[in-house]
């Protein structure tokens, strides 16, 4: 399997090293990244807001999963403090915007930065610590985050929350739909291929052999500490950004958004999505943004004459939900970046795919 | 460096876990250009040496020297920068990374992209530094000859190739010493004469100077130039391979004291 995936297409060659390491594996998967990246340009003329808010929603969220997939996908360490990192972006560009006057178009970034300066800081005792400890310490991490939320009005506003100011350039407000959405595409298309880039060079690979042994990545001369702690701090730099993004979306942060259950649920988007696969983040983001409307649809089209049947079937789509994740990790542990990798290889030797 | 000063010199080296002496009063020296092995029986500390060379355990008394300086309390990741490699016992590639990934590994401290440059790969120069890099690797896939698996997962790989897909790693650190534990084990003949081939050949041509542990007497007389013998934990006997396969204290260490007698005796009370 692994071996018919690294053959390359029927009538590829490569005569350069350079041919050899570009970002998409061929041609044809660039030209296929262009143009939907190109038709995502239009999606706003031609979707409404119901549409619209759900792609902006995976942005968000794909870019915070991309940053958790860095950490436990890539690098091999559990995270469950993630939801308070988004929480953290968004809470600390608002406030950057809302205090230092300075453009929400630098807020974000700086609080991507900020939000990687605190991740760093949970990696200190991150980098020495495995498994289900690493897990208590995050736990950890997520808990305080949160309380730090809750008390520090200065920052967040409190239990009344923060306001958001709109996302502008040149004084053009983007806080229609319509207008944001390409805002997070080019966030997501920056982060994605910084992301994949990440990943090809050199300390993308060092993180990697951290998770595969670490005791041989300590003779290859990788620095074990530095690595785990640096994984955080990205992490946390791309967990930042969705969260910006997010505040800025919804014009007001609150402290209730960024619980412990989100956390898990990007831990959900990147199992499903595929550990250790950029793209993976954001088809795992896409399948958990999706399923609840696809249930919502569902629980629409069968209950929608009686008010009891459409009460029981709200709890049957919670559960639809927790069995559809149950089902994914039984019958998929790998992944979607997987399937479509099996995917790929079946067309490419169809119809002889032995 | 001066002409005559060895590049290792282990000097009374005690090793011990809780009451266990894996080694003790263990000194040696070894010259640039040499092919060393240590040999010995299973638990003699071999390993253990190696691990002390590598920085994977610190002994409990006693020096390590490399090119002069001591690296006594040096993490291993930084006495892969002064030029010591290794490879183990028990594979230890990074299953899930392509070859030609692991072996890029190897080139992790000659590399100077971070997680910054590497994000912006086009514009910082990084493709650049890592095409550079490539092509290095590129030799040593050739040398090796595993050009032919350099895109396949390692972990997919059968136990003789993995074991040279370990080398070719090891080898892109480009060290002046490198450490080879049982770099043959598990090998057929035909691999066991191809991997012999390609430790000459990185001996002689690549000018590495080797540490082997190798439990093959017939390569280990046939290409080391010297040989250390170990038995629990203590060097019995080191020098050409000829004067050490003649030692008596090495048979009695492979083949237990007295052991013709006994079983005269034996058959004495047979009889």
């Amino acid at each position: 399997m692994a071996s018919a995936h690294s053959r390359m297409r029927c009538g590829e060659f490569r005569t350069t090293y350079q041919a050899d390491m570009t970002i998409f594996p061929t041609p044809l998967a660039r030209r296929v990244a262009v143009v939907s990246v190109l038709l995502l340009l239009l999606a706003p003329l031609c979707l409404d807001a119901y549409y619209l808010n759900l792609l902006i929603q995976i942005g968000y969220y794909g870019i915070a999963a991309l940053g958790l997939n860095i950490v436990v996908g890539f690098t091999g360490q559990i995270s469950l403090g993630h939801a308070a990192f988004f929480g953290l972006g968004a809470f600390a560009s608002a406030w950057i915007s809302n205090n230092s006057g300075i453009p929400v178009f630098f807020a974000i970034p700086l609080a991507g930065l900020l939000t990687m300066a605190v991740g760093l800081m949970v990696g200190i005792p991150a980098g020495r610590i495995k498994g289900l400890y690493l897990a208590i310490a995050t736990l950890a991490s997520q808990y305080i985050l949160e309380d730090f939320f809750a008390r520090a009005e200065w920052f967040t506003g409190g239990s009344a929350g923060a306001m958001a100011s709109p996302f502008s350039i040149y004084g053009y407000e983007m806080n229609s739909d319509k207008s944001f959405f390409f805002v997070v595409l080019f966030y997501v298309v920056v982060m994605f291929i910084a992301g994949a880039n990440l990943m090809r060079s050199r300390d993308g690979r060092a993180f990697i052999a951290v998770r595969d042994h670490y005791l041989s990545a300590e003779i290859m001369g990788i620095n074990l500490n530095k690595y785990r702690i640096l994984s955080f701090g990205i992490s946390s730099f791309y967990a930042g950004i969705g969260g910006a993004l997010f505040g800025h979306y919804l014009g007001f942060v609150s402290a209730e958004g960024f619980t412990l259950i989100l956390s898990i649920q990007f831990l959900g988007m990147v199992i499903i999505g595929g550990l250790g696969s950029v793209m993976g983040s954001m088809l795992g983001t896409i399948f958990m943004v999706l399923l609840p409307e696809v249930m919502e649809f569902g629980v629409h089209l069968v209950g929608s004459e009686s008010t009891a049947l459409t009460q029981a079937l709200a709890y049957i789509k919670e559960m639809a939900i927790g069995l559809a994740i149950i089902l994914f990790l039984i019958f998929e542990p790998d992944g979607l970046a997987h399937r479509w990798r099996m995917i790929k290889n079946y067309w490419k030797l169809y119809p002889f795919s032995y | 460096m001066s002409e005559n000063q060895p590049l290792l010199q282990v000097d009374n080296i005690f090793l011990s876990f809780g009451g266990v002496h894996a080694l003790r009063e263990v000194s040696f020296e070894v010259r640039t250009g040499e092919l060393f092995s240590i040999i010995g029986p299973n638990g003699a500390g071999k390993t253990s040496m190696l691990n002390c060379i590598s920085g994977r355990y610190q002994p409990n008394k006693g020096q390590i020297s490399f090119k002069g300086n001591s690296i006594i309390g040096l993490k291993p990741n930084d006495r892969c920068k002064l030029g010591i490699g290794r490879t183990f016992q028990n594979l230890a590639l990074f299953n899930h990374m392509s070859v030609l990934d692991n072996i890029l590994v190897g080139r992790h401290h000659l590399l100077k992209n971070n997680f910054l440059s590497g994000s912006l790969y086009w514009l910082s120069g990084a493709r650049k530094e890592e095409l550079v890099h490539r092509r290095e690797v590129e030799d040593i896939i050739d040398f090796l000859e595993i050009a032919h698996i350099r895109k396949e997962i390692a972990g997919t790989l059968s136990y003789g190739l993995r074991k040279r897909v370990e080398l070719a790693r090891a080898v892109a650190l480009r060290p002046d010493l490198i450490l080879l534990d049982e770099p043959m084990a598990g090998m057929n003949l035909e691999e066991k004469e191809d991997m012999a081939r390609y430790i000459i050949d990185l001996n002689e041509e690549w000018g590495m100077t080797i540490i082997m542990i190798e439990h093959d007497m017939g390569v280990v007389m046939d290409i080391s130039h010297r040989v250390m013998v170990l038995d629990f934990g203590r060097k019995i006997c080191a020098g050409l391979p000829d004067e050490v396969m003649e030692n008596e204290q090495v048979k009695s260490a492979y083949l237990g004291v007295g052991f013709d007698d006994e079983v005269q005796q034996a058959d004495e009370e047979v009889v």
